[in-house]
């Protein structure tokens, strides 16, 4: 980390050494009339406005309440508990920080995000992650849904990764109706996740590449995606928030001459990939911005309960695809793509090889896809088809049932979690036997890996900060909820 | 493993149509370890689990039983109105075990398990936001989610799902 901020030569030069007087507001501290000269308290201080010359006070006048509020209520505590009044030394500060904020509407924070950062010059030292920008009370909103209508709330949550809201939920359901699921629907699940996992990393690739100034990388990570995304409209009628992983199985079966659209993407794909790896691997300007840039060890990733891509690149082969196999997982092949130094570029060549890793696996299912149902085959579960609803009166009071009541869940607690392109992505469901979940919890990776970022920024540059925010791969959606 | 004072129980699939086979094909639901620590017990449950190798707390969050208070609990395990569920997991021999601590309605308080899994700080400020029960020892035990002003915690379930005033200027009030 200290090579990085070494290397600098504004490092040196210009850093930390502001006119101690004007320390403690940053903001303003060009405006030498906010400055207390040395010996001039008496002369009134005068500033050019639009309104013409006016008198200004002095700023040790200045009321301590609206002082703390110019340079920012540290760390989002208590106005009281962050900054003492007393403890403010207006003319004599020798404190060479000041904090400043990034975010909520910073484009490289990926949403909603609030960082405030505590810079010595321009070393950043302490990082708080503010969130809740987004929050929607999707936890809360759940327990007024049916379980039916459930997979329309949670695919909203993490909205670059929405088929693994689905299906978390869906398994959680499943797990407490202790149904057993046709292969199919597990095959035809695991291919539109790993689809899914291929189009959030593409999407990581461009906004990561734009953050560090690779803006051609913007272009075709988003342009590869939508191929996916097409894809998906035609599977399950959206591009985003499919609602197509239900309870009970998947609301459709794949469209016809579903082999071909994910070969041709797989056979796109998988060339380009080779494409971004001679774009940005080799290329000096990336590498210097992206090796020893926010480097954790395993210790500190495990402590700060960080998964997914994240914890892997500190060298932590953890992959529940393959450690805690799920749908069909153990009946392919593929690998887990682990780092050595947690930085940076680790992270980011990790999610190249499991884009590569997730078509390896698409490839297999697309071979082993087995015929039969898409959904469970349970009446209490599952509505009828359409056909059957205009020649069986018991179809028609079951969709009914199942539409407008839902079906009831057993009593019980269940835990599942499954890999989320971002991590571990659990769901907490709580079930008192009614059609509605009790309580249902979401552990949103992003939220749990937002912790590692005053960690992975201290002691590197401002401008690191963006790139390693980044590589985080935080979704607003899912860290709010 | 478990302490000899927790009731523990080992969570079977529930009406498994099917669980009887070779692989655990019933979704993500191989037997759930969990056990029942008092307030009292459960810091050193949880350092027990940790010291035993469970190296990560993979979720926290809590859960407001007032609307179902006749919950299927073992033996020796006094229903309160909040429950803290802990998921801790071991990566060494892909295990998981939940803790789930009640906590009575008129003292919302529980330790920390900050100092043994320092990536609970943002889980224990949600239950805090959402629920608020308070965890002592926490070093910044503040809103995370809402905004710092907000009155209640939405998630518990006497708290109602209503309006808030609309801030636009000219809007009509509430129907």
């Amino acid at each position: 980390m200290s090579e990085v901020t070494t290397t600098s030569p504004a490092d040196d030069a210009g850093v930390g050494q502001p006119h101690p007087d004007t320390v403690l507001d940053p903001p303003l501290s060009g405006d030498s009339f906010l400055a207390p000269g040395p010996g001039g308290e008496a002369e009134g201080l005068v500033a050019e406005t639009s309104e013409g010359p006016q008198e200004l006070a002095r700023r040790a006048l200045t009321d301590p309440g609206e002082l703390r509020r110019e340079v920012g209520a540290v760390l989002r505590l208590p106005e009281g508990v962050a900054i003492d009044p007393a403890d403010i030394d207006v003319e004599h500060s020798d404190d060479e920080t000041m904090i400043i904020n990034m975010g909520p509407q910073h484009p490289s924070t990926h949403g909603v995000l609030r960082l405030m950062l505590e810079l010595d010059g321009e070393t950043v030292l302490r990082t708080k992650p503010v969130i809740g920008y987004l929050h929607t009370g999707m936890e809360k909103t759940a327990e007024e849904l049916t379980y039916v209508q459930g997979s329309t709330n949670v695919t909203r949550m993490d909205y670059l990764a929405p088929l693994h809201n689905e299906l978390v939920l869906s398994l959680a359901v499943e797990a407490l109706l202790g149904v057993e699921m046709p292969p199919r629907s597990d095959w035809i699940r695991m291919l539109l996740v790993e689809l899914n996992r291929v189009s959030s990393h593409l999407m990581w690739m461009a906004t990561n590449g734009m953050d560090i100034g690779s803006t051609s990388m913007m272009i075709y990570g988003f342009r590869e995606r939508e191929m996916i995304l097409a894809f998906f409209e035609k599977t399950t009628g959206l591009r985003m928030n499919h609602n197509f992983i239900r309870p009970g199985g998947t609301a459709a079966d794949l469209p016809d001459g579903w082999e071909d659209d994910v070969t041709i993407i797989c056979d796109t794909v998988l060339p380009r990939t080779d494409e971004y790896d001679e774009l940005l691997t080799g290329q000096p300007v990336f590498r210097r911005r992206s090796e020893g840039i926010g480097s954790l060890s395993a210790e500190e990733a495990l402590a700060l309960s960080l998964t997914g891509p994240i914890l892997r690149s500190t060298g932590v082969p953890w992959d529940l695809r393959r450690s805690m196999p799920y749908l069909r997982y153990d009946e392919v092949d593929f690998d887990v793509i682990v780092g050595t130094y947690g930085d940076n570029f680790d992270r980011y060549s990790i999610r190249l090889n499991e884009i590569r890793e997730s078509i390896r696996i698409i490839r297999q299912i697309v071979e082993k896809m087995p015929a039969g149902d898409y959904r469970v085959q349970d009446k209490k579960v599952t509505p009828p088809p359409r056909g059957r609803i205009d020649e069986s009166m018991e179809a028609l009071i079951h969709h009914f049932k199942v539409f407008t009541e839902g079906f009831k869940v057993p009593e019980g607690e269940v835990y599942v979690a499954v890999e989320s392109p971002r991590g571990e992505l659990g769901c907490y469901l709580v079930s008192d036997g009614s059609p509605k979940p009790y309580r249902m919890h979401i552990r949103g990776p992003s939220f749990v890996n937002l912790q590692g970022l005053p960690l992975m920024m201290r002691g590197g540059l401002l401008a690191d900060a963006v790139a390693v925010c980044s590589s985080v791969d935080p979704v607003m959606g899912e860290v709010d909820r | 493993m478990s302490p000899d004072a927790a009731p523990s129980v080992v969570d079977e699939p529930t009406g498994s149509s099917g669980s009887g086979g070779g692989s655990p094909r019933a979704p993500g639901r191989p037997s759930q370890e969990v056990v029942f620590p008092t307030r009292e017990q459960y810091v050193a449950v949880v350092e027990e689990y940790k010291d035993g190798g469970f190296e990560m707390c993979a979720d926290l969050c809590a859960v407001d039983y007032l609307a179902h208070r006749g919950r299927r609990l073992p033996e020796g395990v006094s229903p309160e109105r909040f429950e803290v569920v802990v998921n801790l997991l071991s990566l060494s021999q892909a295990r998981r075990v939940r803790v789930r601590v009640q906590v009575p309605e008129g003292d919302a308080e529980l330790p920390t398990i900050f100092e043994l899994y320092p990536g609970v700080e943002a889980m224990e400020r949600e239950a805090y936001d959402l629920f608020g029960i308070l965890f002592a020892g926490h070093p910044d035990m503040t809103r995370i989610l809402m905004p710092e002003d907000w009155e209640g915690h939405p998630l518990r379930k006497d708290y109602g799902v209503g309006r808030i005033p609309v801030q636009f200027k000219g809007a009509p009030g509430p129907r």
